[in-house]
């Protein structure tokens, strides 16, 4: 396909990487941002093809896997309920929570639906007012456009039967956190190209000169990726700390501020906890107060539960690119994608998923 | 999550106030709604993202970016132009 098919040409694929071996002199540690590139680097094997000392380290950019066990634990309290219809995306329905996941609830009677768009929950309250429908609105800035839509038209139309449970989180936040931990390896970022389509990059500018890091917006192909690992080494080998943008084909400096607008319309920034790092000062979206009708928290008043993550987890420490998959004594014995202990084993975009799903628990560190 | 394909308009249309478009990826046909691209129109590539075109693509630096990667070729001490092709600058 048009724009697709020519970014996995293996030919141009090869000379970007000779290109990196090339210009590359020192040992470097780049994080990936995104879910969706660990995903494209662990399926076409790009990480393998790098020189020996260019490591990638995998981010924390996949919702799914971030998304606070607390946060889950009401999802499916919110979904026994008889009177609910249960809305979410196909990736969240195998996550566990601290009892089971939204399949097992599915099989035990309730309600739940996997939608294309948030916007398919519209349909479903017009079709069903004597129901309660309601979205487990998750992921990053990519999809709160979306998300904020969907609010927006079921406050236009009047559908009180519709509710969001907002679980959103936003990137540059945990790229700083990352760099703030004394533990930091990470020198320089491929940034995340859809989430960028949306907010543009100015505010990875300040990021940049502050922690002194090459960031290059990027996109998911592998020539994007093999594209922007080359623009990262570049700045670092030539000292520089400057955004870049390697996806222009897809967006520019300021994304696309009508998005903005919705989204800002119906979302404010707050404080947010993350699966496996902890709570991040604001990192995420919540409701603004003119749309609580339709805040599902309030509606169902779900109660905070206590939860506690197993001990021998370590994807905390894989989201900040401090530790890989490898690392892990659980990784592909006690801990596989069937039975996840916790968030890089629960998405597909998960680092830990993903080495597992491309075989990687069978051959032990093959990279550094 | 933040998965987004790009695929071609090929017709528009409005439902209960909010443009809508059906979009082509491959082989496979989607509905799309278009509210955040109103510049978007029958024709055109989108990147779409659980249902609503985030951005437009641009072709120019779609192309651009393509060229950039094929020059790295003749940077390559083995590959020569090839004749009829790819020797312009970018």
């Amino acid at each position: 396909m048009k724009f697709l098919d020519e970014y996995r040409d293996q030919k141009l694929a090869q000379q970007l990487v000779e290109e990196i071996h090339r210009v590359q002199t020192r040992p470097w540690v780049i994080m990936e941002v995104c879910g969706g590139q660990t995903h494209s680097i662990v399926k076409h094997g790009l990480d393998q093809m790098l020189p020996p000392g260019l490591e990638l380290v995998h981010g924390p950019g996949c919702p799914v896997c971030v998304t606070s066990l607390e946060m889950i634990d009401k999802a499916h309290a919110i979904a026994r309920r008889p009177d609910v219809i249960f809305c979410s995306f196909g990736d969240m329905l195998r996550v566990p929570g601290s009892n089971g996941d939204l399949f097992t609830l599915k099989a035990q009677g309730a309600d739940v639906r996997v939608v294309y768009t948030p916007l398919d929950c519209l349909k479903l309250a017009r079709q069903f007012p004597q129901k309660q429908v309601v979205f487990f609105a998750i992921g990053f800035e990519t999809t709160a456009p979306a998300n904020a839509m969907l609010v927006a038209r079921a406050r236009a139309e009047g559908l009180s039967n519709l509710s969001v449970l907002v679980s959103h989180v936003m990137v540059p936040p945990a790229i700083a956190n990352i760099l703030q931990s004394p533990h930091n390896r990470v020198q320089g970022f491929l940034g995340p190209g859809h989430v960028c389509a949306i907010m543009g990059y100015r505010e990875y500018e300040p990021i940049a000169s502050r922690f002194k890091v090459p960031i290059v917006i990027t996109g998911f192909e592998p020539l994007d990726i093999l594209q922007g690992t080359l623009m990262t080494v570049r700045q670092l080998e030539r000292g520089e700390h400057r955004v870049e943008n390697q996806y222009a084909r897809i967006l520019g400096r300021d994304g696309n501020p009508g998005a903005r607008q919705v989204v800002f319309e119906v979302f404010e920034v707050s404080d947010r906890k993350w699966r496996g790092v902890g709570a991040i000062p604001k990192s995420g979206y919540k409701l603004r107060w003119e749309y609580r009708d339709h805040d599902a928290e309030r509606k169902f008043e779900v109660k905070d539960v206590d939860t506690t993550e197993p001990a021998e987890c370590i994807s905390g420490q894989i989201l900040k690119g401090i530790k890989k998959p490898h690392d892990c004594p659980a990784f592909g014995g006690v801990c596989t994608p069937l039975h996840p202990l916790g968030a890089t084993m629960v998405s597909a975009e998960g680092a830990c998923a993903a080495y597992y799903a491309y075989g990687r628990h069978l051959t032990q560190g093959a990279h550094p | 999550m933040c998965l987004a394909i790009p695929g071609k308009i090929i017709s528009a249309f409005e439902q209960r106030g909010l443009p809508m478009a059906r979009v082509q990826f491959g082989p496979i046909t989607r509905e799309a709604c278009l509210a955040y691209t109103p510049e978007a129109g029958v024709g055109d590539y989108v990147l779409v993202h659980v249902g609503f075109a985030i951005s437009c693509v641009n072709a120019a630096e779609a192309e651009r970016t393509y060229r950039a990667l094929e020059e790295l070729n003749q940077l390559g001490e083995l590959e020569a132009p090839v004749v009829g092709g790819g020797g312009e600058a970018a």
